[in-house]
């Protein structure tokens, strides 16, 4: 889908998030000098064209109690890594989940799936259930764990394009 | 944003029921909270209220749409370098300084730093990454998401 100019102008005003107030859209609207009804109808239409994921609430799993995670990488045999992947990717406990080229020799792994638990031990165990569901066409695994943060920062989007 | 759970108790069952409830996703419509409210058996200002609580004491990280950014004609790129120990704080400097790394990990593994690059268009990418192999003589392994496996991660408050 091609977005336009102002559309944009409702991504940018909409990416810190979206304002808490019975009507937010309307909200939003009078930020950009728009109408109520033209920014429910642009953002529905980028929600049906994936443009938008969804609106939602993103809890914060740490605080939830949600401490360790892991990136976890596997090898799939590459005629069943597409419908072992969506198994995996839809596990509750899987983020993350994506298939990826190898790197061979350096890297074998084509999926990468990020496991999330309330503690190391809770991670390795969903990466046994993991293994469990890959069965044989998994021919070989391993998990990354993270030891610091170097950077992070969100996606900017400008208003301009 | 906060890294350590919150106290206990911190949460009651309304809390609980509207982070649960609306991580899959507020309707676009006039009024979206009466909506949502009305299913959670609570009043539609009390719902705002406890989201903007839920935002101020860290349990929520963000409340709003989601951006699909390879959709709007960006891309990333996943990618990892094996680092030597003795110049793995000048590196950071070197990768942390480009623009382009939106985010980046140390990993305990031979490919020990793992970073994303994030452009407004695909030819940014090989670029991105080709300066950092200029600038620190060090291999860039390229991780392009090939498919999304998508996506049942909910986090049970």
């Amino acid at each position: 889908m091609t977005i336009d100019a102002i559309d944009r102008r409702i991504i940018a005003a909409t990416s810190g998030g979206l304002p808490l107030v019975s009507a937010p859209f309307a909200e939003v609207a009078r930020w950009l000098g728009l109408e109520e009804d033209e920014v429910i109808a642009r953002m529905a239409a980028m929600q049906d064209s994936g443009v938008i994921r969804r609106i939602a609430l993103a809890p914060n799993h740490y605080a939830l109690g949600l401490v360790a995670n892991g990136m976890s990488v596997w090898d799939v045999a590459d005629a069943q890594v597409d419908t072992l992947g969506a198994r995996v990717g839809a596990l509750d406990f899987v983020s993350h989940c994506y298939r990826r080229p190898r790197a061979l020799p350096d890297w074998p792994y084509n999926l990468f799936a990020m496991l999330h638990g309330h503690s190391r031990d809770e991670v390795e165990a969903r990466r046994t259930e993991v293994a469990a569901l890959l069965g044989e066409a998994c021919r070989g695994h391993d998990i990354l764990y993270s030891t610091r943060i170097l950077k992070k920062t969100g996606l900017r989007l400008t208003g301009e394009g | 944003m906060r890294a350590a759970p919150l106290p206990p108790g911190t949460l009651d069952d309304a809390d609980r029921a509207i982070l649960n409830a609306l991580q899959d996703g507020l309707p676009i419509c006039p009024h979206p909270f009466a909506e949502i409210a009305a299913a959670l058996h609570l009043d539609e200002a009390e719902l705002i209220a406890r989201i903007a609580r839920l935002r101020e004491i860290g349990a929520v990280t963000r409340f709003g749409p989601f951006f699909d950014a390879e959709a709007m004609g960006g891309a990333f790129c996943l990618c990892a370098m094996a680092v030597p120990q003795d110049r793995f704080d000048a590196v950071v400097t070197l990768v942390n300084a480009l623009p382009e790394v939106a985010h980046n990990y140390e990993r305990a593994h031979r490919l020990n730093m793992w970073f994303v690059l994030a452009t407004e268009r695909p030819e940014g990418i090989d670029r991105a990454a080709a300066r950092i192999e200029r600038e620190t003589g060090l291999r860039v392994l390229r991780f392009p998401k090939e498919r999304e496996f998508f996506i049942g991660f909910r986090v049970a408050a």
